[in-house]
Parts: structure tokens; sequence; C-alpha cells
């Protein structure tokens, strides 16, 4: 019980964030506040909100895979090779070979740190560079130019059948409620949290640990995967040498403000989602602002700080909480 | 002892096997060092080298880093000083970071070319310049080609690379000026310089900014291949475009779509194509003899007509930008 009401105030804690910090852009430039921003807001983050659901799981396993935004390099290349060199071929295809990319690639990831005992961060590290490398290679340094994108895949960035609400946010929040019901209502869902909270018990307690471990890697690379088509669907082309380069960060930032603990075992989707949000937020507040281009990743890296450390002075029992557990 | 014996035997080696190369290679080989692997601009520039040896008998390769860093060339000078080839070409990543490598490559009578860019201030560590338009028409002719569009009146915004980016500060600089001087353009008003950082996802975040932030908003120019694709995208998506005009430098492949259904009416650009084959032309004529690397010296190239080397060894491919639009988009495959 204590437990879910720590959590349900680390996500209050998140939404109180954003509402202040919502109001505070809003006073400074009152246009931020319409619904054109949430549209912007909501078409920013489904790649990221996507791929942390995934990268959630692995630190939540008491892992990290740095690797996620080579892997989403990968797959959407795979998928826009498909699309140029096979017009003939069902666009769902493109989807499919993305996905089978993805997860692929998170299986080696899986593997060699299960088989091998190696710590994930050095392991995807590694395959981040690697996986990057072959991505030259497969993709002859070519990208994929807008013309070859299905307009089928453009469109899901545009609108849907459903209130034309656009599929990738659509999409975005299924995954999201899949996410939340399989970590939390069913029996592997809740051995990740054993193997995470105590990667020795589980083990005693009847868990397998390295094929669920290998599992939340497959995960964490399949939707890397997804989030790789939605790239395609939202910049409408992709390049070996851009695409997906440096989103690890961009997805492990919310993340960690989410509440997720890289310690492992804690951490909830809820969390997640709202991290995902509150940063979004943030990235598109800065521009509307008139921040300046040498200011805003300063500004944005400060607030990921700050963020973190109201977060943790609440959890703490304020500041002066914080500040005796240290002195004692 | 041993050792420094191996090393001097080694280098001996190395020395003779250079020497050798050298010797053997009766034709002129080219190696040509894009800015990073993975541009299909670079790929086109490429192409025009390629086209050029094939007619001229000479031998080409292209050899690129992963990233476009200030150092990563480095090493692919090295090892093709090493390897001595007669000509290296290059796109360079920085403008002082590379002069130590390339004059080692001078001593050893290579000539150093710079490709699509200048080592601005640090011109005597190469050999001449090849640049793709005349950069001081750039600005003024992006500014010219909006203007045209939105009938010389409203507010416009420009969406560019890294707030560092020398060439895009130097358009913009232009652009400035030719908004602020020539009464042509008074009525057009320059709001904001929004930085996308050549960041699809930066720049994309920027653009819708920029819509939301000026509801007057009328026309943006985005001088910079990543940004003018992902405004594009923007526009399209949010529907606006019979609202606001965009125009940039983009490639006619990446803009294909956009033009082709409206959302924009003209990009403008060079040939990188072109870019690639003058310097074939001119890097094999200097290598013969047949050209005078001195300012003032003209010499042909098969298509594109008298080249003339300008003050500086600086030679401008073409003197004004292309414009791509649905009439000859079709034409350009790059």
């Amino acid at each position: 019980m204590t437990i879910i009401a720590l959590l349900r105030r680390r996500e209050a804690g998140i939404i109180v964030m954003i509402v202040i910090f919502s109001l505070f852009v809003g006073v400074l430039q009152p246009r931020f506040l319409t619904s054109e921003t949430l549209r912007i807001v909501l078409l920013a983050v489904p790649l990221v909100m996507i791929a942390a659901m995934g990268e959630m799981m692995v630190i939540v396993a008491r892992h990290v895979d740095l690797s996620i935004g080579s892997i989403l390099g990968f797959s959407s290349i795979v998928a826009g090779m498909l699309w140029r060199d096979h017009p003939g071929l069902p666009v769902l295809l493109g989807v499919v070979a993305a996905l089978a990319t993805g997860s692929a690639l998170g299986l080696v990831n899986g593997l060699v740190v299960t088989i091998f005992r190696l710590p994930s961060i050095i392991v995807t590290l590694g395959t981040l560079s690697l996986y990057r490398g072959l991505l030259f290679f497969y993709s002859d340094s070519r990208q994929v130019d807008p013309q070859y994108i299905p307009r089928d895949i453009i469109g899901m960035s545009q609108t849907s059948p459903i209130f034309g609400i656009p599929w990738i946010i659509i999409v975005a929040c299924v995954i999201a409620l899949a996410t939340y019901f399989f970590l939390d209502h069913t029996r592997l869902g809740r051995q990740i949290y054993a193997i995470g909270s105590n990667p020795t018990a589980a083990p005693l307690r009847g868990i397998r640990a390295a094929p669920v471990t290998i599992l939340v890697f497959v995960i964490s690379g399949a939707l890397a995967g997804v989030a790789g088509v939605l790239y395609a669907s939202r910049f409408g082309y992709v390049n070996p040498g851009i695409t997906g380069v440096g989103f690890e960060f961009t997805v492990i930032a919310p993340i960690v403000i989410g509440g997720v603990s890289i310690n492992g075992g804690v951490g909830s989707v809820g969390g997640t989602a709202l991290g995902v949000l509150l940063l979004g937020a943030v990235s598109v507040a800065l521009p509307v602002l008139g921040v300046s281009g040498f200011w805003q990743n300063a500004i944005y890296g400060a607030v990921i700080l700050f963020a973190l450390v109201i977060d943790r002075s609440v959890r703490q029992g304020g500041l002066k909480g914080l500040l005796a557990r240290d002195a004692a | 002892m041993f050792k420094r014996l191996t090393q001097l035997g080694l280098s001996l080696g190395l020395a003779v096997a250079g020497a050798a190369v050298a010797h053997a290679a009766d034709k002129v080989s080219i190696v040509y060092i894009p800015k990073n692997t993975g541009n299909p601009y670079f790929d086109s520039l490429e192409k025009g080298f390629q086209d050029g040896c094939a007619k001229l008998g000479c031998t080409f390769d292209a050899q690129a880093p992963a990233t476009a860093d200030a150092t990563s060339q480095i090493p692919f000078i090295t090892a093709q000083t090493q390897r001595g080839v007669s000509v290296i070409a290059i796109s360079p990543n920085s403008p002082d970071a590379l002069n130590q490598v390339l004059d080692r490559a001078r001593e050893r009578g290579i000539l150093v070319l710079a490709v699509n860019g200048d080592l601005v201030g640090n011109l005597q560590h190469r050999d001449a310049g090849i640049l793709p338009v005349d950069f001081t028409k750039t600005g003024p002719g992006q500014v010219e080609l909006l203007g045209s569009e939105i009938g010389y009146k409203g507010d416009i915004a420009i969406l560019s690379a890294t707030t560092d980016a020398p060439d895009q500060n130097t358009w913009i600089a232009a652009m400035k000026d030719v908004l602020a001087h020539n009464p042509k353009y008074a009525k057009m008003k320059l709001l904001t310089i929004a930085y996308g950082d050549d960041d699809p996802q930066k720049s994309t975040t920027e653009m819708e900014a920029l819509i939301q932030k000026y509801p007057t908003l009328k026309g943006v120019i985005s001088p910079t291949t990543v940004g003018v694709a992902a405004a594009a995208q923007v526009i399209e998506t949010a529907g606006k475009a019979k609202q606001i005009t965009l125009t940039g430098l983009g490639t006619p492949n990446q803009m294909r779509p956009f033009i082709k259904d409206g959302t924009v009416h003209a990009i403008q650009l060079w040939s990188p194509y072109n870019e690639g084959l003058l310097t074939a032309y001119f890097a094999v004529g200097v290598k013969s003899g047949a050209i005078k690397n001195s300012p003032g010296t003209t010499f042909e190239v098969p298509g594109l007509g008298t080249v003339t080397i300008g003050p500086d060894h600086i030679i401008n491919t073409q003197a004004e930008l292309t414009t791509f639009d649905e009439s000859n988009i079709d034409k350009y495959n790059f």
C-alpha cells in the first residue's frame, strides 16, 4: 500500500510540474495555452513514448539499452528500402520488416548480455556503434527519399478515422496501455520487477532470469522498430546518418524523470508517460518562447535536473529532509 | 635498438612502397573526401567526379568519415597522403582543424582542392577552392524567390541549421542586408531566425513554433536541406500550404513530393554533379600542366562552358542558384 501511495505521489508530482510549467510559459507567451500547442506536443511525443515503454522495461529489469537510436535507424532504413525497391509489395510488409529488424537487434543485445554476463551498458554502447555502422553498409550510405515513403505511412502522422486523431498518437496510446497491462497484470510483467529488485533472489523464487531478460531486450528493440516506422511517417524520409542519432538520451531522460529507478525494480508506465509529456512540452515551449538556439539545450538540461531534484526532495520529506539525510 | 631498427626498416619500406605507387601511377588518381557518409548530396557530387574521370581517364575514389566532426577527416587525409594519390579533393568539416595534415599532403606534391566549402580564413592551406555557386548571391537569390512568391510583402522568418553554421550565417547576413537596404523588399519584414540544428525533430519543432508564435507569418526561408524538408512536412501536416509560402535550399529528390503536391512551389540549389565534374577537369588539367592554377586563367569544361579561376584561386561552378519547380524538377535526380 505504501509503495502504491508513493508511486501515486510521484505521478501527481509530475502532473503538478507539467501544470506549473505550462502556466509559467503561458504567462510569458499566452499563445502557448491553446489547443494548437496540445496538438504539437502530442505529435512530437509518440516516437519517444513508444521507445520509452520498451526502454523503461529494460531499466526496471536493472539493465539499460543504449542502442535504441541505432535500432530505430536500422529498422526505418530496412522498411524504407523495402518500400523503395519493391513498390509493388503491400505497405504493411515494410512495417513487419521494421518490427522484425528491431526484434532481431534487440535479441542480439539480450543474448550477449545474458550469455556472457556482461553489463548491458557496455554491450549496448557497443551495439549502438555496431548497428549504426552495419546500417551504413546495408543502406549503401544512401537515404530513402520522401518520394518512396508510401502516402499511407505519411498519412499516419496526419489523421485517422477516429475523430481525426493522427494514427501515431493512437498507436502510442495503445502501446502504453498494453505495456501497463503487461507489467502490472501479468505474471511475466511482475517477474521483470522481481529481477530488477533483486537479481540474486529472483531465481530462488523460480524466476528464469535469462529468458525474461532476453525478452525485455527484444521488446525494447521491437518498439524501437515501431518508432522507426513512425519516424518515416513523421519526417517523411529516412537517412542512415541522421535517423535516430542521439535518440537514446531523448528517451532515457523522461523515463528517469518519470520515477523509474536506474537501480531497477521501480517504475510505472504512468510516470514514464508523464515524463515523456513533460519533456515534450518543454521542447515545444522553448522555441515558442523564442529562447535562442544557444540556450535551448542548456535550459532543457537544467529542467531535467530541476525536475529530479524537486522530485527527490518531495519524496525525502522536503528539502530539509533531504539535507538532514545527507548530513546524517 | 632492435625496435628502432625495425621502425627504420618499416618507414623505409613504406617510403619505397609510396614512391613505387607514385611512379606506377601514370594516370592521375583523385580521391574525394566528403563531409560525411550517407548524404545524398555528396553522392551526386561523386557521380560528377566519376563521369569526369571516365572521360579523362583518371582514377577516382571517395572516402567518407561516418560523422561530420571537425577532426573526422584527418585520418582519411593522412591515409591518402601515405597512399600517394595525386589529388585530394575535400569538402572540409572545419576551416582550421585540417591545416597541418593538408600542408603535409601538399609537401608530398599532392594537389589539395577544397570542394563545395572553402577553408575560410586558411586559404593558403589548399591549392584551389571549387565552390558550387557564387555564395554572395545565395542569400539575395533566396529573398528574391520568396519575395516573388508572396508579392514582396508580409512577415517572414528564417529556419536555419545550427547557430554556428558558417555557410548559413553568411547567407543569412546577406539576406538581412538586402531586406534592409533594397527598397524592393521594404515591405517584407524578417521576424526571427530559428535554428533547427539540421536535426529533423528539432527543425520540425522549431517550424511548428514559428507557425504558432506568428499568426501573421507569410513566408519562410530555410537555407538548409534538412530544415527545408522538415518545414515542408510541417506545413503539409498542418495544412498551411495556402497560408505560408516556404522556400529554401533543398535537393530535388528530397523535395519532389512537396513540389508535386503544391505544398512548396519552388526551391533552389546548385548542381553538386557539376561541381564534381568541374573539379575532375580542373584537377587533371593542373596535374598534366594544361591548366595553370593562377587567378584569371580560363579553361573549358564540356557542358559547363568556360570556367574562370577567380581571386584567391576560387572557382564558382555556376553564378546564380538553380531554381527547381514543377516545370523542371523531374530533370534532376540527386
